[in-house]
């Protein structure tokens, strides 16, 4: 973590940093190239992006964690582009963040405190994971409510980044039947610019990609209508997936080990999420660049869309319907039954209702 | 020095055929040169923006093969420049310092931007150059 009191670096532009520490103007260029590349924009770009890059001031970031399993600050810290990060990383001040921090407790908080203090109209917030609202005591951070946290920080945020599916939309804290509560982000911050960055986790060039795009050119990016950055989540997984000629040639994997699975063809019928689902899998990959869960042979689940785990069921086809009426009915009594010897006919009612309403997949479901 | 990212030893077996992704490119590759034949634009595709199957990376890669120039850039990790075997057409791939790719661009140019000497190096060049001069000076002037 950087050390925010460190002034004088922080008055120093990137291209200021970067000279001080020797780093050649070519070497500049390199990171400029890749850093486009990262932000997913054209190399037409690059001597724009090395232009704004050069007079980068160090943002102050503050990260909070709410409703989340860590996957998403995991994803960002596992990413590989070791060079590229540690420029920008050192580039920014992360002054909060639960799981990097080496504070704890009452310094933990002074900490988020004083720098919300000190660059107060300025500072950067992330936000991961959801946040409860059905008790406040389903999540808390040194005794204070997610929701409290999350308004009181948000004041003096020039912006919020809205990281992970949970943070965006809910993500799997808020699917059905939604025990806490949970909602996203824009669900309740309306007077500030916010990004939401979704996946489960997002792909880390993704993360890093739009942080930089906020250092370089200290605005917004282009969002879409749920408020995701154009570069990345602009197009389809179907539309930019290399499977995609078999889509259009009619040719389709019906099994996970027959003829057309082994050949890699289209896992639209085994319930591939492409066609609706808007993220950067298909062209950035995952783990370095190396694959991504389509050419790993499994159809995409859709993990970047709002109420993705309630969205039918994952091995479903599109076209499909998502509900099959007459087996929820059984499975609906069944729950019922089984539920009546334990609980009160309150509770009996809630959990057929979460029966009824949440997707089952068998063995015959797969071999559709 | 890795050659490659997308051929990890168990893939997906597509057809052994020129696979659909690759012959796009070739031909994209081919009206680039063209252009920067006719107007003197040049062109760079940035490969990670392109959708690959397994194996097609190699297969553009193998397509252009090597010509006659290689050169080797050590800025934040290597950079490897080499003309393909189709003169104008440059593969520029980017690592960091633990090997690992950090781009991979494909440049239609006479020659990539990255070879040349940058004016800021060279200031700063000609700055060392007259310190060290002026270090070593008095010996100098002695011999």
């Amino acid at each position: 973590m950087s050390d925010r009191k460190n002034t004088a670096q922080a008055d120093l532009t990137l291209g200021e940093v970067l000279r001080k520490r020797g780093i050649s103007r070519r070497s500049f260029l390199k990171f400029c190239a890749a850093t486009a590349s990262m932000m997913a924009m054209p190399p037409s770009m690059v001597p724009a992006i090395a232009a704004a890059l050069e007079k980068a001031r160090r943002p102050s970031v503050i990260w909070l964690s709410f409703q989340e399993c860590t996957g998403c600050t995991e994803s960002l810290t596992r990413s590989h582009s070791t060079t590229i990060e540690s420029l920008i990383f050192d580039h920014i001040s992360l002054d909060y963040h639960h799981t990097l921090q080496a504070a704890a407790g009452t310094h933990a908080e002074a900490a988020r405190i004083a720098s919300m203090e000190e660059n107060f109209g300025k500072y950067l917030l992330i936000v991961d994971g959801s946040i409860p609202m059905g008790n406040p005591g389903y999540s808390t951070i040194a005794g204070v409510s997610n929701h409290d946290m999350l308004m009181e920080t948000a004041k003096g945020a020039a912006a919020v980044i809205a990281v992970g599916t949970c943070a965006a939309y809910g993500g799997i804290p808020h699917a059905d039947p939604n025990p806490t509560g949970a909602v996203s982000v824009g669900d309740l911050i309306k007077d500030k610019p916010i990004i939401n960055v979704p996946g489960c986790p997002p792909i880390p060039v993704v993360i890093t990609g739009v942080l930089t795009h906020f250092l370089t050119f200290g605005e917004l990016p282009e969002l879409d209508h749920i408020g995701r950055p154009m570069a990345f989540y602009g197009k389809s997984i179907h539309d930019r997936c290399y499977r995609r000629p078999f889509y259009d040639k009619g040719l389709f994997a019906e099994t996970f080990d027959d003829e057309g699975a082994k050949k890699g063809w289209c896992l639209y019928k085994l319930g591939c999420k492409g066609p609706t689902t808007y993220n950067a899998c298909a062209t950035t990959k995952w783990n370095d660049g190396t694959s991504f869960p389509i050419e790993a042979g499994h159809p995409c689940l859709g993990c970047s869309e709002p109420d993705f785990w309630d969205g039918g069921g994952f091995y479903k086809a599109l076209s499909m319907p998502t509900e099959n009426i007459t087996q929820n009915i059984i499975y609906a009594a069944a729950g019922a039954a089984a539920a009546g010897v334990a609980v009160g006919a309150l509770n009996r009612a809630k959990k057929s209702k979460a029966q009824a309403t949440h997707q089952k997949v068998k063995l015959e479901d797969l071999n559709k | 020095m890795k050659q490659s990212i997308v051929s990890p030893q168990f893939n997906i077996q597509v057809e052994n055929v020129m696979t659909w992704n690759v012959k796009p490119l070739l031909h994209e590759i081919r009206h680039s040169l063209n252009r920067l034949i006719e107007t003197g634009e040049s062109s760079v595709i940035d490969l990670r923006s392109i959708p690959l199957a397994p194996g097609e990376e190699e297969k553009i890669l193998t397509a252009l093969g090597r010509g006659e120039l290689r050169a080797e850039l050590d800025a934040l990790g290597k950079s490897e420049i080499i003309e393909t075997q189709y003169a104008g057409v440059w593969l520029i791939s980017h690592y960091n310092e633990n090997e690992e790719i950090i781009g991979r661009f494909i440049e239609v140019t006479v020659m990539p931007d990255i070879l040349c000497s940058q004016s800021a190096d060279m200031i700063d060049a000609s700055q060392r150059l007259a310190e060290a001069l002026q270090d070593t000076g008095g010996n100098n002037e002695g011999g």
